[in-house]
């Protein structure tokens, strides 16, 4: 392995210069800790958007109170917001929580810091390439954002930029340029992952013997590299609609208000669905599975006992990342594709939950028998087994096309979606904040901070969320600027002033949580090296680790959860520990 | 829960070679999905203009004779790297090069043909698909041009580098990739 010792040499010396070390690091765990600060940032951007967006549907027509003044008269005359700034506020909000928050939290953050360590390798297999990642994931993000006063504003589309509205309304342009850069960005990172997990792993490490977090990884990374590409050809696409007046997505003979649109015509409407659709729906397996892998270890470390079915869980996350590519098309069962596709989608869309219930259940079974600790983390971990439960059931008559026609494009979708990626998705990965925190920084966060972080954060979700169930089979349709527009809506407007103000209450309780983070970076608890009692090797290193992370390279004689075995004195045995 | 004794773990194919094979199998997956819009918008539309009226095909049948010798004089360029013979190398290199702007050279003016002729991606349908994927195919060309330059640049610094001749490997994987798309775009834009 010539490769592996030249980048063993290349970097065993620490760099110097606040610049190289702290900015243009090539460090992954630096890099982490990038990916880290940004992406919350950017979910604080995106969460504050929605906040927006939900005083408009709590209380429409009424000014918004306090930032309204702020808003140009543009966007908000006289602090009400208009119907072209709430569809804004509303693409830029899917597109923000997805693409730059959720996924650089979950690969770029815990990704790049935590599986290197787990594995036993000194960095990742491509460091320069992993800082150009960040580099381009930046100034990506920040495009994106910016759209907000560039000249048109911001894409109007929603995140899916269906055609042909997404050609015809403007700020499009810069969010198919931002969205290349992104997806570029997370090329180049699910290359780098994919290599440093095949080539790097320290002696001993056979793949039955990675933690479930980094086959979270690798498969999630197999699923970036091939269903981006797609993306990007279809954004390629759009661009060219857009900017060189070729007409792929514009039907023959377009007529926008009463005029016939000046594009050649001949293009299919459709196709952007299937292509959009065809990474989109891979994705919500790369929004899922890192928070899986990281809720995996966490129950493991607190229940003291090893992994309920270690291999089921890795299986079911193989057999998860090969069927997504075959399920794209249950998002268009009223898209007016042929029944016969439909059938083909919703089968192979019931076949997917087999997996995914088998993952959750080995999760759940893995509790029984164990000697729990309730600790932050735990919590977190615990709370997403149930709501990741509800998030996935929900989707079972969306995948039904039965049920799926009088449910398409309501709240009971927004419903649905947001259970999986924000009370799956986002509370696992809080979990796996307050897990890895003291690998991070040397020292433990809050417990009591963390406890009512915890039980506000857990509450309010369910208080923004559990409204849009009802909501939606009550008829409300999604995308509406103004809910009470349409009479049958009245009936539940009363939900939407209670989503509202549980909004409300989820910021207020991330107080704690930003106030215990920064706290604690200065002034928390000191850690030590094992502050859980873990076994995989990232506990095996300093806290935080240093350059090369390991002293010496790690051997691995045993499998990821050997906790509770019999005849030994500890109720642990780490990975990298030769005799019982 | 038995230990046992650790043992290497790896795949056995150098950090760079498995990440140019990673990076392809996205390139292929950039590619088929503009095949799959062409044979899309092909299937879905009432006509379709007969490559071979519209294009020069006796123009791009030479481009992929250029392409073609460009990937065997990649491969010696690689054999007289593994051989340790800078010369060669940087003859057959240079060779490649200079196929590569011949290439781009013949496509741009079969693009200026068009352009007098006021063919414009926003004609028609076939000419959105054939200026884009020709042209998302240009710059894979130009990319391809700059890393090989950059290797005939790199040879007088970093012959003697443990990862020299793994990286012109690379980047002739990558070239024949860039080849082959070639072989797939001619007949399916000027011969059907």
């Amino acid at each position: 392995m010539v490769t592996h010792d030249a980048a063993h040499d290349q970097h065993a010396q620490a760099p110097s210069g606040w610049l190289r070390a702290y900015v243009f690091s090539v460090d992954h765990k630096v890099i982490g800790l990038q990916y880290l600060m940004t992406s919350m940032l950017f979910l604080l951007a995106g969460f504050g958007l929605m906040l927006l967006m939900r005083w408009q549907l709590a209380f429409p027509g009424q000014p918004i109170p306090i930032i309204g003044k702020l808003l140009s008269p543009s966007l908000a005359p006289n602090g009400v917001m208009t119907g072209e700034f709430y569809n804004a506020l509303g693409a830029m909000h899917g597109t923000i929580m997805v693409f730059l928050g959720i996924v650089p939290l979950a690969v770029g953050a815990f990704g790049n810091y935590v599986l290197p360590l787990q594995i036993g390798a000194p960095d990742m297999a491509f460091p320069r390439l992993n800082m150009m990642s960040y580099w381009l994931y930046l100034p990506g993000g920040l495009l994106m954002l910016s759209s907000f006063i560039l000249p048109g504003g911001a894409a109007q589309s929603g995140w899916t930029s269906y055609p042909p509205l997404s050609i015809i309304n403007p700020g499009q342009t810069v969010w198919l340029l931002a969205m290349v850069i992104i997806i570029t960005s997370s090329l180049l990172g699910a290359i780098n992952f994919l290599v440093t997990t095949l080539n790097m792993r320290a002696r001993g490490m056979s793949l039955w013997r990675m933690p479930v977090f980094v086959w979270a990884q690798l498969v999630t990374s197999v699923l970036l590299l091939l269903a981006f590409p797609p993306l990007e050809a279809a954004a390629v696409l759009q661009f060219m609609d857009r900017v060189a007046g070729t007409s792929f997505y514009i039907p023959s003979d377009l007529v926008v208000l009463g005029l016939r649109h000046r594009a050649s015509g001949g293009g299919q409407p459709l196709l952007w669905q299937h292509l959009f659709w065809f990474l989109a729906h891979p994705e919500v397996y790369v929004l899922v599975l890192p928070p899986m892998g990281i809720v995996a270890e966490i129950m493991a470390a607190n229940t003291r006992k090893p992994l309920h079915g270690y291999k089921t869980i890795v299986l079911g996350m193989i057999s998860v990342g090969v069927m997504s590519f075959v399920v794209w098309a249950h998002h268009m069962f009223i898209s007016g594709m042929s029944p016969i596709l439909s059938n083909f989608f919703l089968v192979t869309t019931m076949i997917i939950s087999v997996p995914s219930v088998a993952i959750l259940t080995c999760l759940i079974y893995s509790l029984r028998g164990g000697s729990i600790r309730f600790t932050t983390p735990m919590l977190f971990a615990l709370a997403f087994l149930p709501m990741f439960g509800i998030g996935g059931l929900t989707g079972l008559p969306l995948g039904l096309t039965a049920t799926d026609i009088y449910l398409h494009d309501t709240y009971y979708v927004i419903g649905h979606f947001h259970y999986v990626v924000v009370t799956g998705s986002i509370i696992g990965l809080m979990a796996g904040v307050y897990h890895w925190f003291p690998k991070w920084f040397g020292r433990k966060m809050d417990d009591r901070l963390g406890r009512i972080h915890f039980w506000g954060t857990l509450l309010s979700m369910n208080g923004v969320f559990f409204p849009m169930f009802i909501m939606g089979m009550a008829g409300v349709s999604r995308r509406l600027w103004d809910p009470t527009a349409q009479a049958h809506n009245l009936t539940t407007q009363h939900l939407n002033v209670v989503s509202t103000a549980s909004a409300y209450l989820l910021l207020l309780f991330q107080a704690p949580f930003i106030y215990n983070f920064f706290h604690s970076i200065f002034k928390g608890q000191k850690s030590e090296e094992n502050p859980w009692q873990a076994t995989t090797l990232e506990w095996a290193c300093p806290s935080p680790p240093p350059h090369g992370n390991f002293e010496k390279p790690p051997c691995v004689y045993r499998e990821p959860y050997d906790y509770s075995p019999r005849g030994c004195e500890r109720d642990y045995i780490p990975q990298n520990v030769e005799a019982a | 829960m038995a230990a046992s004794a650790p043992q290497c773990a790896g795949s056995g194919v150098s950090n760079a070679k498995l990440g140019v094979w990673l990076f392809l199998a996205s390139e292929v997956m950039l590619f088929a999905t503009l095949f799959t819009t062409y044979l899309v918008l092909r299937l879905g539309s009432a006509s379709w203009p007969r490559g071979w009226e519209t294009l020069n095909v006796p123009l791009a049948m030479m481009n992929t004779f250029v392409l073609i010798t460009s990937s065997v004089t990649m491969v010696l360029a690689y054999a007289k790297a593994v051989e340790r013979d800078l010369a060669g190398f940087r003859k057959f290199m240079g060779i490649t090069i200079l196929l590569g702007f011949a290439f781009l050279a013949v496509k741009s003016v079969e693009y200026g043909t068009k352009f007098h002729h006021h063919h414009y991606p926003s004609t028609n349908i076939f000419f959105a698909i054939y200026f884009t994927m020709t042209g998302l195919h240009g710059l894979h060309v130009i990319g391809g041009i700059i890393v090989n330059s950059a290797l005939y640049y790199l040879s007088g610094k970093e012959w003697d580098h443990p990862l020299f001749v793994g990286r012109v490997e690379g980047a002739g994987l990558y070239w024949h990739f860039v080849d082959i798309v070639w072989i797939f775009l001619f007949p399916a834009l000027y011969l059907l």
